[in-house]
């Protein structure tokens, strides 16, 4: 019999529907992937496999009485530990937050339990998703199942989402939530050869979810294939009137729209992602795609996004300057962590309580978020970058009008091995240099595997789409999936 | 525009976060080196460029004026509000001596 955490999202549901299994078998399976895999990877910093269970038995429950199980019914999934999630801890992988039991539930993750699935655990990330590695989570990195063929250094899974690209890619899971800020989906989707699609910022509520740069941060879903992210996105979409910035539109049925045939579509290969020292794998296998994507009946255009260069510096404006007023909440009075030295007064508690609570990454983004709004600065840096922003978006309102979407490499490399890029913060930034355009225009856009690069590491492909078209996105990420053929799994050594 | 070790440990201060002089000493560099990367934007012609409020054009809502419209973010939830509070006291988050 198959291994059940070979299965993705729609077999496990289908499986249970039929009955070929039984939901608390899946929940079973995967609980026991994820307690012996936990000292290897650190995929997960809590586990809740009462939690998966409980679900699963409910599940079954419910099919012996004859009810329809949901879309997501009988899936165990991941739940990236942004996610506030009623009674069990809730950390964003910070010191800070260490030991908060949220009293609620957030939006995104009640409509996954609405919609059948179980909980098997909180994922690792980067400490307030502020990363592209996962080594700034207060619980240690996360490390990647994927290794170096001959070599046992560790590689990192991406980051922020890391725990969930880490989970998914060793079978810990069949599905995780991931949360995209400027790539934090995608980045480590591509790294471990795994799926994540970021949608129109607004489909996914984010009430309850710890806020890093509000107006960038948006829920996705991760899974292993193209259909299984659209159930998955489907159940996790949808208006939230607890959030101002919440789209008031329909959910559109993206999974029964799939289709790899771009007959009569246009896709965009913008030109200024051509950049300087793409390392030659990159660019085969975007010349690899473009040509899978025209087999698949498409049209291939050159287009241009001149303000793509000046997308990184604009992020690392607004995402400081967002997360510097967000984390502003972290005092040492309501909730998490209190450092109140001897004989300390209010500020003093404040300023000791954030010192020891926040790592080395979230307090340089907070010092420079804290710099670039303060007075006398705030125009010359933050109206400035807010201005780029306007033609970077408008960049991409052009390319659309000749285009349905875009299609780019996810990453500039492939995965590196854990302690290679932190000396320099920058070079850690530029991770993010494929991603971030579209995180700040606010598309819909997904990673889908590709192949794997000289050493045996996975590559990713990302396709942009226009604002609400998570269907075209999914479905040139169908095309490609179908193309690319991407079966390769890491071998297992955790 | 660069900073000084006097500016950073003035932004610490804003920020609330006690640094040392040790660590002021690492940030001073650091923060020069992503302040001078951003500075590029400067290259970029802005003239008469509005700056972007909302990546998807959305109106703000007003809920209608009922109590606990919804349940969830309504009313009668101290004793949840106060459930993670390092220092809960009589109903109330407590703080150190604010007023001799």
């Amino acid at each position: 019999m198959t291994d059940i955490t070979d299965l993705g999202v729609a077999a496990i549901r289908d499986g249970v529907v039929a009955g070929t299994f039984s939901a608390v078998e899946v929940a079973e399976a995967f609980n026991a992937n994820v307690a012996a895999a936990q000292d290897a990877l650190n995929a997960f910093i809590v586990a809740t496999p009462d939690h998966a269970v409980a679900a699963a038995k409910a599940i079954d429950a419910r099919r012996a009485a004859g009810e329809a199980l949901g879309p997501m019914g009988g899936v165990p999934i991941g739940m990236k530990d942004l996610f506030a999630t009623n009674g069990v801890q809730t950390t964003a992988a910070s010191h800070i937050l260490e030991g908060f039991v949220p009293q609620y539930e957030s939006t995104v993750s009640q409509k996954l339990w609405d919609a059948g699935a179980g909980l098997l655990g909180k994922l690792n990330l980067d400490q307030f998703a502020m990363g592209s590695s996962n080594e700034s989570s207060h619980f240690g990195s996360v490390v990647s199942p994927w290794r170096r063929p001959g070599s046992n250094a560790p590689l990192t899974a991406g980051g922020s989402s890391g725990g969930s690209s880490a989970a998914i890619a060793a079978r810990l899971v069949p599905a995780a939530t991931g949360t995209d800020t400027g790539g934090s989906i995608r980045q480590p989707a591509a790294y471990t050869g795994t799926t994540g699609i970021k949608p129109t910022y607004g489909r996914c509520s984010r009430w309850g979810v710890v806020a890093y740069a509000s107006s960038l941060d948006q829920a996705g879903a991760m899974a292993r294939d193209v259909t299984d992210c659209a159930i998955m996105l489907e159940s996790m979409a949808g208006f939230d009137p607890k959030d101002a910035t919440s789209l008031n539109l329909p959910v559109p049925d993206w999974t029964a729209a799939l289709s790899g045939d771009l007959k009569g579509k246009k896709v965009g290969i913008p030109k200024e992602y051509r950049v300087e020292g793409m390392p030659a794998e990159i660019e085969a296998i975007w010349e690899q795609g473009i040509a899978w994507l025209k087999d698949a009946g498409a049209e291939v255009i050159e287009v241009s996004l001149p303000h793509t260069q000046y997308a990184l510096a604009t992020y690392y404006i607004i995402a400081p300057a967002e997360a510097s007023s967000n984390l502003a909440r972290y005092d040492g009075v309501r909730y998490g962590l209190r450092d109140l030295p001897d004989g300390a007064g209010l500020q003093d508690m404040y300023a000791a309580t954030r010192a020891d609570g926040f790592g080395a990454e979230v307090k340089r983004r907070i010092l420079i978020g804290t710099y670039v709004l303060s007075a006398g600065f705030y125009d010359a840096y933050y109206t400035k970058a807010q201005k780029v922003r306007a033609l970077i978006s408008q960049d991409f309102a052009k390319a659309f009008e000749q285009v349905d979407v875009l299609l780019t490499p996810t990453a500039p490399s492939a995965a590196f091995a854990l302690g290679e890029s932190n000396e320099d913060p920058i070079a850690m930034y530029l991770n993010d240099v494929f991603t971030v355009p579209a995180s700040l225009a606010g598309l819909p856009a997904m990673s889908v595997p590709a192949g794997l690069d000289a050493q045996g590491l996975p590559l990713g492909l990302q396709i942009i789409g226009r604002p609400l078209d998570e269907q075209g996105v999914l479905n040139a990420g169908l095309a490609i999936e179908g193309r690319a053929g991407f079966a390769a799994k890491p071998e297992k050594w955790w | 525009m660069s900073v000084d070790t006097a500016t950073v440990a003035k932004i610490a201060s804003l920020a609330r976060i006690k640094v040392s002089e040790q660590e002021l000493e690492a940030m001073v560099p650091e923060l020069n080196g992503i302040l001078a990367w951003v500075e590029q934007l400067g290259q970029v012609d802005t003239d008469g460029v509005e700056p972007m409020t909302a990546v998807i054009p959305n109106t703000l809502r007003l809920r209608d004026d009922v109590i606990d419209a919804d349940p969830l973010t309504g009313g009668d939830k101290r004793d949840a509000v106060l459930a993670n509070a390092p220092a809960a006291q009589h109903g109330f988050f407590g703080v150190p001596k604010v007023i001799e």
